[in-house]
């Protein structure tokens, strides 16, 4: 059993007021891959460098296994860490890059050699292994990275942004490949990205943080279903969750014009607090076109057709102004630019929290 | 008069930009090629005086100035000969060659010992975090400003007498003086605070993530410093040893202070210094001396030269 166990982790750096990652609490079980998800300056980079004891520990503990690693240096932490910009050795060739670690441990040459050349083909590298770094492109960087990393055999894999660097469709390409092999290999992952895609196509298990924060850790099916607080419901998803604030009435939240119907019991929630509206959460995709005139109106401003979709981007109004809110309508049957639509949510299919707290009231 | 808009716009890089032009352009212009032609030729025509002189045979030279070589053509290798082996007016009837090997045995060591010892020193203040290493560091960069000349006579009492206070001996007297010990030291302690400054700057430049990515694949620091740093620093330690090389081989006062009067460590300089005195008056035979002795370096400068490599990192992080 490797898993990962955050308790309480915190990292204060030298000088800096707010904790850049403050009671951080994860339990990774064993063969899990988990995403760490994030906007930038969010900790989760400071995280993943806690685990590999690049980065000091200053409260809690961190265990891989049943060992307590909080204070052991990086080398006795059996780990492999890919770097955001891979951090190749520039002055060996890739078969000594990816035999670094062994040749350290006092592995015998044959089986380095042995190791370094199913790695290789693995991951396709057979005919680079004498190149030197500088010889290979970007996406052949990225995959002796990989290399270094599954030659060790580590109890814990970390990755720190290791698609960051290559282009739209190798990154989506790679992507698929990454997880395929953490799933064949089973070894215990750590994956930190700023890209919710990534996040939500990877992992087996989700954790969003913000201002050195953990906001929820779930499965990226759940974590969509059932965001935790206004930020995730923000943060997860493409394009993101329309989050309006409106004012309470009697049955629903109040838009000019109309009443949408929402959840009683939250509503009854933040009523009890004391609170005179409520954020509202729809997906693009959890709206319904009325043709009868009904539900919220929305005037066009954008369509973007995405082949499959189309999304189109507009205006409801919501106690006299104007927000923004965006919809997925029929990719073959686009609305003009100026048009007024009508629009309902989905029943079920919305999100209420509280604006003051941000938390999450319905079920 | 021009407009106060044109000379306070801080964003605007465009007079910065073009005043490095305009020098570029004036350094193009034949009259600057001219001018430094000129300049090269005015520098040089000495040391080739000096070089033409090192072949005259010696009436030659007493009677007539070097640039009536080139008509009457009169060269001879035989001061070379004679100021290496035979000159028996050196104290040693060897000539100059016991103290060329002298000054070889002072060099080498004095190169190695700083560069090595600095490099680890670079590497642990630039790379390894621990209380007070800034301090530390600038503590050793301001050493630069203490002139070694002032160092000299506590090194040498330290050297004969070793260091008391009253009567507590802190360092028992070391009975190093004129050995070569004496100069390897005193040109180690002399050149350490450049050289972890100049090798501190090249070392901490190298990419934090490959340190770490060594770190994490279970390198330790002497490991990550050996395999990773020491590769990867060449050119600044090629340098830095070509610096130090001729800072010490050119060096007369830190020999003369140190091993002055002993034959068997004098350094080249010390006696070629004492032929001046000795033989003023036999210009071919100095001459021939200070060539020898600007062999050498060149021959480390040429050979190192190559270590000033270009692009080493390339590959290494995104690029």
């Amino acid at each position: 059993m490797t898993g990962v166990i955050y308790e309480d982790a915190s990292c204060v750096y030298p000088g800096a007021e707010r904790p850049a990652v403050d009671k951080l609490n994860l339990d990774i079980q064993d063969g899990e891959f988990l995403v760490l998800v994030g906007p930038s300056g969010c900790g989760k980079s400071t995280s993943l460098r806690m685990l590999a004891g690049l980065e000091e520990v200053t409260a809690g503990t961190i265990r891989i296994g049943e060992r307590d690693v909080t204070h052991l240096p990086p080398k006795d932490r059996d780990i492999a860490m890919v770097f955001q910009n891979y951090a190749l050795y520039p002055h060996m060739t890739v078969a000594e890059n990816m035999g670094f670690a062994l040749k350290i441990a006092g592995v015998p040459k044959t089986e380095i050699r042995q190791k370094v050349e199913d790695a290789a083909k693995l991951l396709e590298l057979t005919e680079y292994l004498g190149r030197k770094p500088k010889a290979l492109s970007g996406g052949q960087r990225q995959r002796v990275a990989m290399g270094r990393a599954i030659v060790r055999e580590p109890k814990v894999f970390l990755m720190d942004e290791p698609l960051s660097n290559l282009d739209a469709k190798l990154r989506v390409q790679t992507r698929t490949q990454i997880a395929s092999l953490q799933r064949r290999l089973g070894i215990t992952t750590v994956y930190v990205t700023h890209d919710q895609v990534e996040a939500m196509t990877m992992g087996d298990r989700v954790a969003v943080l913000k201002d050195g924060l953990l906001q929820q850790c779930d499965t990226p099916r759940h974590m969509y279903e059932k965001p935790a607080n206004v930020f995730v419901a923000g943060f997860i998803g493409s394009p993101a969750m329309n989050l309006i604030e409106a004012p309470i009435v009697e049955g629903g939240v109040a838009f000019d014009g109309t009443v949408v119907p929402v959840d009683r019991d939250s509503l009854g929630q933040a009523s009890s607090r004391g609170e005179s509206s409520v954020t509202l959460g729809v997906r693009p995709e959890s709206f319904d076109l009325t043709s009868d005139g009904t539900g919220i109106a929305v005037i066009v401003n954008v369509v973007e057709e995405l082949g499959a979709d189309a999304f189109a981007y507009g205006t409801a109004k919501v106690g006299g102004g104007d927000v923004d809110v965006i919809v997925r309508v029929d990719a073959r049957n686009t609305p003009a630019k100026g048009e007024t639509l009508h629009f309902l949510p989905k029943p079920g299919e919305t999100h209420i929290f509280s604006t003051v707290s941000g938390d999450r009231l319905s079920q | 008069m021009s407009t106060p808009a044109e000379v306070v716009s801080p964003i605007n890089t465009g007079p910065t930009g073009s005043a490095v032009k305009a020098v570029r352009r004036s350094f193009a212009s034949p009259l600057a090629s001219v001018l430094v032609i000129l300049l090269t030729v005015l520098w040089t025509v000495p040391t080739f005086g000096l070089f033409i002189a090192s072949f005259r045979p010696s009436g030659a030279s007493a009677t007539s100035g070097w640039w009536t070589a080139f008509a009457h053509p009169q060269l001879t290798l035989s001061n070379y000969n004679t100021v290496l082996f035979h000159s028996a007016n050196f104290g040693t009837s060897g000539g100059i060659m016991p103290f060329l090997v002298n000054s070889l045995a002072i060099t080498i060591p004095a190169t190695l010992f700083p560069l090595s010892i600095a490099a680890m020193a670079a590497y642990v203040l630039a790379w390894v975090k621990f209380r007070g290493s800034d301090a530390l560091f600038f503590f050793i960069f301001a050493l630069q400003v203490v002139p070694l000349q002032l160092a000299l006579v506590p090194l040498l009492q330290l050297f004969s007498g070793g260091a008391h206070i009253g009567t507590i001996a802190l360092i028992p007297a070391l009975n190093v003086s004129g050995t070569y010990v004496s100069l390897w030291t005193a040109h180690t302690m002399f050149a350490l605070p450049l050289a972890i400054y100049l090798l501190h700057n090249f070392i901490a430049q190298i990419p934090r993530d490959l340190i770490e990515a060594g770190l994490v694949d279970g390198a330790s620091h002497f490991r990550v410093f050996r395999t990773i740093i020491l590769p990867l620093a060449t050119p600044a330690l090629a340098a830095f040893a070509i610096f130090q090389f001729l800072w010490v081989w050119n060096d007369l006062l830190v020999g003369l202070t140190f091993a002055g009067g002993s034959q068997a460590v004098e350094p080249l300089t010390v006696r070629l210094s004492q032929m001046v005195g000795s033989f003023g008056g036999r210009w071919e035979l100095l001459t021939a001396g200070a060539f020898i002795a600007i062999i050498v370096p060149l021959a480390v400068f040429f050979s190192l030269q190559r270590y000033f490599v270009r692009g080493l990192l390339a590959g290494s992080v995104k690029g």
